[in-house]
């Protein structure tokens, strides 16, 4: 029998309906491998064999009864911890919810499990979704499974999904969860060689979702390929009354309707994406997407998105911003920690608490967002941003009467190494220059593996959409993936 | 626009995050960074521009004025909210001493 960890989800999936093997015999083999891989990767902050295992023995029960299964049966997947999990611990990777243990369920894990997934664990990521590199958590730094040749340095995952990717690179899981609010699921998807979609801001509820920005976080899949995440996303989206900015739209049917043919197609390339002094390996890879999109029938069109060098400074006002405002929630009284020194008050408990449970890049976010809020200052940063936000929205707008869908790399690099970055975060936030302008838009985007740069180190590419296409974005990306023919796995270390 | 020590203090105060002199010091100069780099907004020009407020068209919505109308997030649910609270008393969320 294959190795079923090889396998992903319509693989497993259709495996587990045919009878070549039975969910719980692909939940025992992914519960194994997280096991053997958790030491090494951290990837996740706590296991829950047993809800694997529980939901893979009714996967299997409902088929011996002839009962439909879901499109999502006999798959064991990891949950980023950022979505509520009733009974089993949610942490935002926070100190300051070490121990919350949800009485609910989010919408998007109730719809998956609603599928027939299963839960492998909770996957570790930046704290509270705050950080690209999976550095700012409070369980440790997530490893990926990547390294550079004849070099052990630990590299970055990405973030803040990191381990969400590092999970479904190293076959520990077959996908994942992620959440995306300036590139958190396409930044560590590109940084580890899966595949990895954002839908238009609404799609997916953020019902039970920990909040960081609301006007910009997207939960979305992470995978192997374009189908698994076609597949994961469609029982992931759907409307929601418990989410007010929830859409109110059925879901198409992404999956079936993949269609890798790109004639008749115009795609964008914006040419204030290509930075003075961009990574050669990057230009390349852009170059390689470019001739591919054309390979597959496509016209390429050159375009003009004029405010997009002001997207990075633009996030880093509002989604700061809009974290100050929904953190305030965590004040010692009704979850999390308290921190109540002796013979302290009220007002004195919530700022120990504050300061014993948020991390440093935490903090920091929800100072810079007290400040741009504040009285004599909220014109000139936060309502300039709004507005800067669109023009940026606009131009995405003007764009798309040009074009189908936008080609652009998915980050500036391939991954970094653990450190390297962290001592400045400033430099941080610029990793996130090619993902933040479609967040800031609500446009559905994904990054899929295009190569190996010179370290052998793998580089995404990105597809942008026009809201409401994320079946444009997924073929346009299918149609990339098909001639990238990315295969390169990090060879096992752990 | 650059911020000192004062008004870090003072957005760290806003902030409700207890912080040290050093943390202060050290928080200085990162903040400022920041700001530098994003004052760059200022010269964009926003005339007639309005803010941002959806970023998708979305209409509000208004549930049925029915009670519990979704179980969920209706009411009957004491035990459930306060199950993760550090120091429920007495079926109620117990705070140190607010009035002297």
């Amino acid at each position: 029998m294959t190795d079923l960890t090889n396998l992903g989800i319509a693989a497993l999936r259709d495996g587990v309906a045919k009878g070549d093997f039975t969910a719980t015999e692909v939940a025992t083999a992914f519960n194994a491998a997280v096991e053997a891989a958790q030491p090494a990767l951290n990837a996740f902050i706590v296991t829950t064999p047993e809800k694997a295992l529980e939901a893979a023995a009714k996967v299997d029960a409902d088929r011996a009864a002839g009962n439909p299964l879901g499109t999502m049966a006999g798959v064991p997947i990891g949950m980023k911890d950022l979505f509520a999990t009733k009974g089993t611990q949610t942490t935002a990777a926070s100190k300051i919810l070490e121990g919350f243990t949800p009485q609910y369920e989010s919408t998007v894990s109730q719809k998956l499990w609603d599928a027939g997934a299963g839960m492998l664990g909770k996957l570790n990521l930046d704290q509270f979704a705050m950080g690209s590199s999976n550095e700012t958590s409070a369980f440790g730094n997530v490893i990926s499974p990547w390294r550079r040749p004849n070099d052990t340095a630990p590299l970055a995952p990405g973030g803040s999904s990191g381990g969400s990717s590092s999970a479904v690179a190293a076959r520990i899981a077959p996908a994942a969860t992620g959440t995306d609010t300036g590139g958190s699921i396409r930044q560590p998807a590109a940084f580890t060689g899966i595949s990895g979609i954002k839908p238009t801001y609404g799609r997916c509820s953020r019902w039970g979702v920990v909040a960081f920005a609301s006007s910009l976080d997207q939960a979305g899949a992470m995978a192997h390929d374009v189908t698994d995440c076609a597949i994961m996303l469609e029982a992931m989206a759907g409307f929601d009354p418990k989410d007010s900015t929830s859409l109110n739209l059925p879901v198409p049917a992404w999956t079936a309707g993949l269609n890798a043919d790109m004639k008749g197609k115009k795609v964008g390339i914006p040419r204030e994406y290509r930075l003075d002094g961009m990574d050669p390996d990057v230009a390349k890879s852009w170059d390689d997407g470019i001739a591919w999109m054309k390979d597959a029938g496509a016209e390429i069109v050159e375009i003009s998105l004029p405010h997009t060098k002001y997207a990075l400074p633009t996030y880093y006002i509002i989604a700061p911003a809009e974290a100050s405002s929904n953190l305030a929630r965590y004040d010692g009284v009704r979850y999390g920690l308290r921190d109540l020194p002796d013979g302290a008050g009220l007002q004195d408990m919530y700022a120990a608490t504050r300061a014993a449970g948020f991390g440093p890049e935490v903090k920091r976010r929800i100072m810079i967002g007290t400040y741009v809020l504040s009285a004599g200052f909220y014109d000139a940063y936060y309502t300039q941003a709004q507005k800067v936000r669109t023009l940026i929205a606009r131009d995405f707008t003007e764009a798309f009467q040009q074009v189908d869908v936008i080609l652009v790399p998915t980050a500036p690099s391939s991954a970094f190494a653990l450190g390297e970055k962290s001592a400045d975060p400033l430099e941080m936030y610029l990793n996130d220059v090619f993902s933040v302008p479609a967040s800031l838009a609500g446009l559905p985007a994904m990054s899929v593996p295009a190569g190996l740069d010179r370290s052998g180190l793998p580089l995404g590419l990105q597809v942008i959409g026009k809201a409401f296409d994320e079946q444009g974005v997924l073929n346009a990306s299918l149609a990339l993936e098909q001639r990238a023919q990315f295969t390169a796995r990090p060879a096992k270390w752990w | 626009m650059s911020v000192d020590t004062a008004t870090v203090a003072k957005i760290a105060s806003l902030a409700r995050i207890k912080v040290t002199e050093a943390e202060i010091g050290a928080m200085v100069p990162e903040l400022n960074g920041i700001l530098a780099w994003v004052e760059q907004l200022a010269e964009v020009d926003v005339t007639g521009v309005e803010p941002m407020t959806a970023v998708i068209p979305n209409t509000q919505r208004l549930r049925d004025d029915v009670v519990n109308a979704d179980p969920l997030t209706g009411g009957d649910m004491r035990d459930a909210v306060l199950a993760n609270a550090p120091a429920p008393e007495h079926g109620f969320f117990g705070v140190p001493k607010v009035i002297e």
